[in-house]
């Protein structure tokens, strides 16, 4: 079945995708972590009433302002992919997606709109006390935006409190609470809302570090520093726990894609966390080759990180895509059964409609019913088509959580030398300071793929692979839109990259 | 009754001209404006209209039309792609 599709078209598509996916997500985490530590800047100066904090506010809102002004709207631009690459995908999944998308636009959007100009505008023009009322709104309201996105997303990977309505090929919300407070929308949301407000601190960081090195703008720099490291601290200890949860949520729903970030081929109990590894290129399912040609594992943790529970087994993706009667896992060869079973009663379902063959389209849906779980399924030609590229996951997971556990020694030593005020003596951490924004970007992107590849062949979790997610149109189409995005973001991020720096090497004379 | 229209209109006075200033004294928002408003121009004049047509109501009408498409899509693929090379 699958084979008549036009697998260019779905790879270009996905990169499309990604790529849009990619360019908005440098943004977006920067906005919504710098909004917490304006308000914090800025409560800060309300309660203690001294200038300078309201000059270090300034400053760094108008360096949010910047990123704000060049990000808002690029995520338009993945609802526009959706109803033109990805329609098939968009016809089922409307139904899910509009009421938390509507809801992002009609609170968080305008509780953020309302209160932007005020943040902005209102210093000396309204009260102190309505002025940074209006910072956190700024705050809230941006984060508000996130959550619906990710209750979204997390829906995908694992599409909870739905039913699939085989007249409308649509899958229909039943519960919205169950939707909007699953465990995997709760792990996603405070997992990507911390990271956020990690690299905001990176970002103060980075540009503090760079006055330092400069000599200007010293106190400002250092205050700046020492609440950013602070911030940086918590949320990294935050992000940790969460990223825990996240990492539990997965290896409960989506057993492939922790077996993918880990490299596990074959399950095990006690089965050890590969604190760092070089994968084996030749490595295929099913064969007898070694996954690493290196690995150091630390062991037993990747069952507590799985199953709260040391001694317990974790499945390998051999396991997953063979089946271990064993321990009790159904392999893929025999979902593709069932699902091809789901597929085949939808079109006889579909034909008994057609044909007012009324006895016939009751047990063509009473057999659909048994088998839709695995309905995706039913669209792979071959078990091993359930694997996400293992090389790809494996090693964005782990750098993602190398420079997770990288960051909170920054912040560390940063707060220590400006608590002993010699930061300015230890030109050897400002140095590398002013870069740490970056690698935390490195770490954002490379957790978005971590969630994305990892996930895959599934736009939603067993019901829909993307091959069956797009639409019909030809790879020189999505092509020609590829290049156009790449040539309009690369410019945009340039005019990021030109105004965001002039205005840092202005520094705040310029508020 | 009057004192309440004069009073509202006064609020709203003020609200429009807490904004016309700040547009106003606006330096680099002048700039960032030009961003938005020319990214949005790019996106939604050009892209949206030219490039990201929505793909099932550009071919079909009525959503009975799209969900037989859809589900035509996912249980007989084969048949269901040659509607676009036509």
């Amino acid at each position: 079945m699958i084979e008549n599709f036009d697998l260019t078209m779905v790879n270009w598509a996905r990169a499309q995708f990604a790529l849009t996916a990619m360019y908005h997500w440098i943004f977006v985490p920067l906005t919504l972590g710098l909004t917490w530590i304006i308000a914090f800047y800025h409560t800060i100066y309300v309660k203690t009433g001294n200038e300078e904090w309201k000059y270090l506010t300034k400053f760094w809102m108008k360096l949010f302002g910047i990123n704000f002004a060049i990000g808002v709207a690029t995520g338009i631009i993945l609802e526009f992919e959706f109803g033109t690459n990805w329609s098939n995908y968009s016809w089922m999944v409307g139904d899910i997606f509009g009421a938390p998308l509507a809801i992002e636009g009609i609170i968080a959007f305008f509780l953020e709109a309302t209160f932007f100009a005020v943040m902005f505008f209102g210093w000396n023009r309204v009260s102190k006390r309505f002025h940074l009322f209006s910072t956190w709104m700024v705050a809230v309201g941006s984060n508000m935006s996130a959550v619906w996105i990710l209750v979204a997303n997390a829906w995908m990977q694992h599409p909870v409190g739905q039913a699939f309505n085989p007249d409308t090929a649509r899958f229909e919300m039943q519960n919205f609470f169950e939707v909007a407070f699953s465990p995997v929308a709760v792990s996603k949301f405070t997992h990507t809302t911390s990271s956020s407000m990690l690299l905001a601190s990176l970002f103060i960081i980075s540009v503090s570090s760079w006055f330092l090195l400069k000599n200007r703008h010293i106190q400002m720099a250092r205050r700046s520093i020492i609440v950013a490291s602070i911030f940086g601290l918590l949320s990294s200890a935050f992000c940790g726990f969460t990223g825990d949860e996240a990492a539990f949520e997965v290896a409960k729903h989506q057993p492939m894609k922790l077996a993918a970030i880990e490299g596990l081929y074959d399950g095990e109990t006690n089965a050890g966390l590969v604190a760092m590894g070089m994968m084996n290129p030749a490595k295929q399912v099913g064969d007898d080759l070694d996954a690493f040609t290196f690995e150091i594992r630390l062991p037993a943790l990747l069952s507590l990180l799985a199953n709260r529970e040391l001694g317990t087994f974790v499945p390998g993706i051999n396991d997953l895509v063979y089946g271990n009667e064993q321990e009790n896992i159904m392999g893929v060869t025999q979902k593709i059964e069932k699902g091809k079973i789901a597929v085949g009663q939808l079109a006889a379902y579909k034909n008994a409609k057609n044909d007012g063959a009324e006895d016939a389209a009751i047990a063509a849906l009473t057999l659909f019913n048994e088998h839709k779980e695995y309905l995706g399924y039913g669209f792979l030609d071959t078990p091993e088509k359930a694997v996400p590229p293992v090389s790809t996951s494996f090693y964005s997971f782990h750098i993602m959580v190398a420079l997770g556990t990288l960051f909170p020694l920054v912040f560390l030593a940063f707060l220590f030398f400006t608590w002993k005020d010699t930061l300015m003596e230890k030109r050897w951490l400002l140095g590398p300071g002013v870069f740490m924004f970056f690698l935390g970007l490195v770490a954002q992107e490379a957790g978005w793929v971590v969630a994305e590849v990892g996930r895959q062949p599934w736009a939603i979790q067993g019901l829909l692979p993307v091959t069956v997610a797009r639409s019909n149109l030809t790879v020189g189409t999505v092509q020609t839109t590829f290049f156009m995005f790449l040539a309009l973001f690369t410019i945009l991020l340039i005019a990021e990259i030109k105004i965001m720096t002039k205005q840092i090497s202005i520094g705040p004379e310029g508020n | 009754m009057e004192r309440t229209t004069l009073h509202e209109s006064n609020i709203l006075l003020r609200i429009y001209r807490f904004y016309l200033t700040g547009f106003r004294k606006m330096t680099l928002g002048r700039t960032l404006w030009k961003v938005i408003i020319i990214k949005l121009i790019i996106m939604f004049a050009v892209l949206k209209v030219f490039f990201f047509p929505d793909f099932l109501h550009t071919h079909f009408t009525t959503d009975k039309e799209r969900a037989d498409y859809v589900l035509g899509q996912i249980t007989q693929p084969a048949r269901s792609n040659d509607f676009i090379r036509r």
